[in-house]
C-alpha cells in the first residue's frame, strides 16, 4: 500500500469510486407520504388523547397541592427539625415539584404529539449573506476607513496603538492589593520556638500535650503545635501548614540519615501531614507496613525509609519534624522544619537553602 | 382612531387577545419578529434535545440559585454553630458553612432547592458535553457553524468554572479540600504561581477572603458570561437554522421538520417542565452533596474516597495517575535554584490542554485535510464519517480513563482489588486505550458501514426460510423502499484528496502533510450503493457486496 504520500493520485481505495459520478447516484425521492395517526382519523381517538392530556394537567395540580401541603403541614420550628422531618419534607416537595412539572411536560407534549399537526414541512434555507450586501460592507468599511485618514497619519495611528495597548495596565495594577506579597510565610510554621521556648506536640483538635509515655508502638496520633487553638487570626492558615504526624515504631525499623538521627526520640517520629503533591492530608497510616498514604491522589510514603515516596504522584519525601523530650516528659518540636512544607511552589528551593544556612 | 380618515381602514383586533398583542406590535413591531420565527422550520430528533436540556438546567439553575442567594452568607469569619442539626452544635465553623447548614435544616425547601441546584449543575455540564459529543460525531461543527462549535466549547468551560466556583462556597471539608488541591496545582506554575496563589486566597492557604471571591465569581461573572454566550449560541442557531439528519427529502437547501408553532414550540416548552420535573425527582429523593456529614473545612482530617463533582474529575484523575518519581528519579526538578514540579504541572495543564486545543481546533483541522469549504446543513451518520468518528471516540476514552483514574481508590475497594494495580492499569490504558479504541471504532464504523451497503443492495433479511425445488435453503430478502433506502445511500463520501502544486509549481511540505492526513482520514472509505450495484445485485441474487475493484485493490 504505503508508497502514495508523494501525492500520486494511484491512491489505494479499497472501494469502488463508482456512485461519485453524479449520474449514477440514487434519486432522493422526497419527502416520504405523510401518514396518519389514529387520532387523525378516530374522533374517538383525538377525545381520548383530549382527556388523556387534561388527565396530565390535572396531576400536576395534585403535584402542587402535594408541595404546599409539604411545605406548611411539617414545620421546622424548633424541636421540629429533626432528620426524618427534613427528609419526609424534601422527600415530599420534590415529589409535589416533580408531578406538578412532569404533569404540565408530558400533557404539553403529548397534546402535540397527538393532537397538533404533525405535517413535517420543508422550508428554502436563506443564504448566509448576500454578495451585494458583502461588497456594500467593504465600500462602507473602506469608506470609513479612508475618512479618518488613519492610512495617511501613521503618527496618529502609532501613537493610538502604545496609548490604547498601555491603558489597560492600571486595570491589571490595581488588584494589586487581593493578596499579601507572598515572601517567606511559606517556608515557616508555628513549630518555630518562641523565645527560645520550644513548642509541645499537642492532640488535634483539643490541644492537650503528648507525652512520650503516651506513644506506645504501633500507635500514631494526628498532632498540633500547643497553642493553635488559642490563635485569634489566621488560624487555620497555621494549622494548614503545621499539622504533624505522630508515630512510634521500633527504634531498629528506621533508618535515620546521617544528620537526621536524634531527629526522634526512642522510635517516636513526626512528619509533616501535608502531602508533598498538592497539599491534601496524609491521613490514613498503615500501621503494619510504616506506609502513610494520601487519600486524594494515593501518593504513598514510606516510613522506614523517612517517608520517601514509593508510589503515587507525589516527588518528594515529607518533611520531618525534629523531636524530643522536655523536663516534665512532654515531646516538643527542637526546631521548625528544616525545609518548607506542603505542596512545591517555584521558591521552595531557595527557601530551603536560607533555612539550613 | 385614525380609521376614517385613512384610505385603507385601520386593523381593528377581534379578540381580547388579538388587542393586546396589536398593542404591544404596535410600539415594539413584534409582528415582523413574529412572522420570521412564529412558522419557522425546526428538524426534529431525539439527539437533538441535549442542547435544550443543557438550556433548562441552566435556567433551573438560575431560579434555584437566586433562591440559595437569599440565605447564603459567604463570609469566612468564624461562628459557633447553634442549628438544629444537633451532631455539629457547639463546633467552630465559618458563617458561610453555617448558612449553607440553616439553608438544609432550618429553612423549609432550603435542603430542596440546593439538592435540585446541586442536581442541575452536574445536570448542566453533562448535557452541555453530550450536546458536544453528539455535534462532534455528527459533523454539525463544519461551515458555517465553526464559530458556535467554539462558542459551544466556551460554553463548557464556562459550566465547569461555574460548577466549581458553587462547589466551593459551603466551605464544608470536602470541597474546602478541593480548594486545597487547587492552590496546589496553582503552586506548582512556574515563576508566577506563589503569587496567584497568594493573590486568590488574599494570603497563604485557606485565608478568610476566598469563599467570598468565589461566590463573586459564581453568581455575577460566571453566570453572566455563560448567559452572553447562550445568546450568542442561540443567535447563531437562528442564523444558520438548524442541521438535520440526512433522509428522503432533506438536503443541504432546505430544513425539513415540524413549524415553530405550534408543535414544536409545546415540545420544547413542555419538555422544560420535563427537565424539571426529573430534577425535581432526583432532589427529592437523592442526597446530594450531604455537606451536614463532612463537617467544616479542617486543613488535617480528610475522609477516604472522596470524589470531586464529576466533570472535574478527569483532572483530578490525571494527577492521580502520573507518577511522581521514577525508581529514585524524582519528577520534581530543581532547576537553576528555582522548582519545576511536573508531576504536578504536566498533568494538570497538558491532557486538558489538549483536549481542549484539539476541540477547539477541530473544524478548521479537518476543514483544512479535507478542503471542504461548503456549507453543510446535513448531518453525517456518525459511521459515515469512520475516522472522525474514530478520532472522537480516542478522545472520548481519553477522557473517561482520565475520569475513571479519579475514581482509582473506589475501583480498588470496590472490586477488592489492588489499588497500584488499578494505578498501574489506568496509566497504561491512558497510552494505549485512545488507540484500541480508535482502531476499534474505525472497524465498527466500516462494518457498519458495508452492513448499510448490503441492506440496500439486497434488502432486509425477513426471517423466511424457503427451500427451492433443488433442495437449497435460502432467507428470503425483502427489498427496501425507496425512502429506506435513500437514507442508507444518500451520503456523501468524501475521496483522498491527494497533494497539488500551488501557484508556483511547488508541492509544499504542508501540503504533503495535508495529503497524507487526508490518505490517512480517507483511503479505506466505503462509498455508497448506486443503482448500477443495486441492479446487478438483482441481476445476480448473491453477487458480491462490494464492488470488484475490491479484490484488486487488496492485491497490491
Amino acid at each position: 500500500m504505503g508508497n502514495h504520500s508523494d501525492g500520486s493520485p494511484n491512491h489505494s481505495g479499497t472501494v469502488a469510486t463508482a456512485g461519485q459520478n453524479e449520474v449514477e447516484k440514487f434519486q432522493d425521492p422526497g419527502i416520504p407520504p405523510h401518514r396518519l395517526r389514529l387520532a387523525d382519523t378516530d374522533p374517538k381517538a383525538a377525545k381520548r388523547a383530549e382527556r388523556q392530556v387534561a388527565l396530565l394537567f390535572g396531576i400536576s395540580v395534585v403535584g402542587t397541592l402535594i408541595f404546599l401541603v409539604a411545605y406548611f403541614a411539617i414545620d421546622l420550628g424548633p424541636g421540629e427539625s429533626t432528620i426524618g422531618n427534613i427528609r419526609l419534607q424534601n422527600m415530599l416537595l420534590g415529589l409535589g415539584t416533580a408531578f406538578a412539572m412532569l404533569g404540565i411536560g408530558t400533557g404539553i407534549v403529548h397534546w402535540a404529539k397527538a393532537l397538533m399537526p404533525d405535517h413535517e414541512v420543508s422550508e428554502e434555507r436563506h443564504a448566509i449573506r448576500y454578495e451585494e450586501d458583502r461588497q456594500a460592507a467593504v465600500r462602507i468599511v473602506d469608506d470609513i476607513v479612508e475618512e479618518t485618514g488613519i492610512k495617511r497619519r501613521p503618527l496618529i495611528r502609532n501613537t493610538l496603538l502604545g496609548a490604547v495597548a498601555l491603558a489597560p495596565l492600571p486595570a491589571v495594577a490595581i488588584f494589586g492589593d487581593l493578596g499579601p506579597r507572598p515572601d517567606n510565610k511559606l517556608a515557616h510554621t508555628m513549630w518555630a520556638p518562641t523565645d527560645g521556648q520550644l513548642k509541645r506536640l499537642a492532640r488535634d483538635p483539643d490541644g492537650t500535650p503528648i507525652k512520650a509515655s503516651d506513644v506506645t508502638i504501633g500507635s500514631a496520633f494526628h498532632v498540633i503545635p500547643e497553642g493553635l487553638n488559642e490563635l485569634h487570626e489566621g488560624k487555620l492558615n497555621e494549622k494548614a501548614k503545621a499539622v504533624v504526624l505522630l508515630m512510634r515504631l521500633d527504634p531498629e525499623s528506621l533508618n535515620p540519615s546521617p544528620g537526621r538521627e536524634d531527629w526522634g526520640y526512642n522510635g517516636i517520629v513526626a512528619y509533616s501531614k501535608i502531602c508533598t503533591h498538592v497539599g491534601c492530608p496524609v491521613a490514613l497510616y498503615e500501621q503494619q507496613t510504616h506506609h502513610l498514604l494520601c487519600p486524594c491522589h494515593q501518593s504513598t510514603f514510606d516510613l522506614t525509609q523517612e517517608c520517601k515516596v514509593i508510589f503515587g504522584p507525589a516527588s518528594r519525601p515529607l518533611p520531618q519534624l525534629p523531636i524530643a523530650v522536655d523536663d516534665e516528659g512532654y515531646l516538643v518540636a527542637t526546631s521548625d522544619f528544616k525545609e518548607p512544607v506542603g505542596p512545591s511552589y517555584w521558591e521552595r528551593d531557595m527557601h530551603e537553602r536560607s533555612i539550613n544556612s | 382612531m385614525s380609521a376614517a380618515s385613512t384610505a385603507e381602514p385601520a386593523f381593528v383586533a377581534k379578540t381580547k387577545t388579538g388587542r393586546f398583542t396589536d398593542f404591544v406590535d404596535a410600539r415594539v413591531g413584534g409582528s415582523g419578529i413574529l412572522r420570521e420565527f412564529g412558522r419557522k422550520v425546526f428538524p426534529d430528533h431525539w439527539s437533538f434535545m441535549f442542547g435544550e436540556v443543557a438550556l433548562y438546567s441552566f435556567v433551573i439553575l438560575l431560579l434555584s440559585g437566586t433562591f440559595l442567594t437569599f440565605f447564603f452568607d459567604p463570609s469566612m469569619a468564624e461562628t459557633h454553630y447553634d442549628g438544629s442539626y444537633v451532631p455539629l452544635k457547639g463546633v467552630e465553623m465559618s458563617v458561610a458553612y453555617n448558612s449553607s447548614l440553616d439553608i438544609s435544616f432550618d429553612v423549609r425547601g432550603g435542603l430542596f432547592m440546593r439538592q435540585v441546584h446541586h442536581w442541575a449543575a452536574l445536570l448542566f455540564v453533562a448535557s452541555i458535553a453530550v450536546h458536544m459529543l453528539r455535534v462532534f460525531f455528527t459533523g454539525a461543527f463544519r461551515r458555517p457553524r465553526e464559530m458556535n462549535w467554539v462558542v459551544g466549547s466556551v460554553l463548557l468551560i464556562l459550566a465547569m468554572a461555574a460548577g466549581f466556583t458553587g462547589y466551593s462556597l459551603p466551605d464544608d471539608l470536602l470541597s474546602g479540600n478541593g480548594l486545597r488541591i487547587i492552590d496546589g496545582v496553582i503552586k506548582s506554575i512556574p515563576i508566577v504561581g506563589t503569587y496567584i496563589s497568594f493573590f486568590l486566597f488574599g494570603g497563604e492557604f485557606p485565608g478568610t477572603a476566598i469563599i467570598g471571591r468565589l461566590y463573586m465569581l459564581h453568581i455575577l461573572l460566571v453566570p453572566a458570561l455563560i448567559l452572553l454566550m447562550i445568546v450568542l449560541h442561540l443567535f447563531m442557531v437562528v442564523v444558520h437554522k438548524h442541521t438535520q439528519y440526512p433522509g428522503p427529502g432533506r438536503n443541504d437547501n432546505n430544513v425539513v421538520g415540524y413549524p415553530l408553532g405550534p408543535v414544536y414550540a409545546a415540545k420544547a416548552g413542555g419538555f422544560f417542565f420535563i427537565v424539571f420535573g426529573v430534577l425535581a425527582l432526583m432532589a427529592g429523593f437523592f442526597t446530594i452533596n450531604p455537606i451536614w456529614n463532612y463537617g467544616p473545612y479542617d486543613p488535617s482530617p480528610v475522609s477516604a474516597g472522596t470524589q470531586p463533582d464529576w466533570y472535574i474529575g478527569f483532572v483530578d484523575g490525571a494527577l492521580r495517575l502520573m507518577p511522581g518519581t521514577l525508581g529514585d528519579w524524582q519528577v520534581e526538578q530543581n532547576w537553576f535554584g528555582f522548582v519545576f514540579s511536573f508531576n504536578v504541572l504536566l498533568p494538570a495543564l497538558v491532557p486538558a490542554g489538549i483536549l481542549f486545543t484539539v476541540m477547539f481546533m477541530y473544524p478548521w483541522i479537518e476543514r483544512w485535510i479535507t478542503k471542504d469549504d461548503r456549507e453543510h446543513h446535513v448531518l453525517d451518520r456518525p459511521r459515515n464519517a469512520p475516522t472522525r468518528t474514530a478520532i472522537g471516540m480516542a478522545g472520548f476514552v481519553w477522557y473517561c480513563v482520565m475520569w475513571a483514574a479519579a475514581g482509582s481508590d473506589l475501583i480498588a475497594t470496590h472490586f477488592g482489588v489492588s489499588l497500584n494495580d488499578v494505578t498501574y492499569w489506568l496509566r497504561t490504558l491512558f497510552i494505549i486505550g485512545p488507540i484500541i479504541a480508535f482502531i476499534v471504532t474505525k472497524r465498527v464504523a466500516l462494518a457498519l458501514q458495508r452492513k448499510d451497503r448490503e441492506i440496500a443492495l439486497h434488502g432486509r433479511e425477513t426471517g423466511r426460510i424457503v427451500r427451492l425445488p433443488h433442495g437449497e435453503f435460502i432467507e428470503v430478502h425483502a427489498p427496501l423502499d425507496e425512502y429506506k433506502r435513500y437514507k442508507l445511500v444518500g451520503f456523501e463520501s468524501p475521496e483522498v484528496l491527494p497533494a497539488v502544486p500551488n501557484e508556483h509549481g511547488v508541492v509544499t511540505r504542508k501540503e504533503k502533510r495535508r495529503a497524507f492526513l487526508s490518505k490517512w482520514f480517507f483511503e479505506d472509505r466505503v462509498a455508497p450503493a448506486t443503482p448500477a450495484e443495486l441492479e446487478a445485485a438483482h441481476g445476480h441474487g448473491h453477487a458480491a457486496v462490494e464492488a470488484p475493484e475490491e479484490a484488486k485493490s487488496l492485491s497490491h
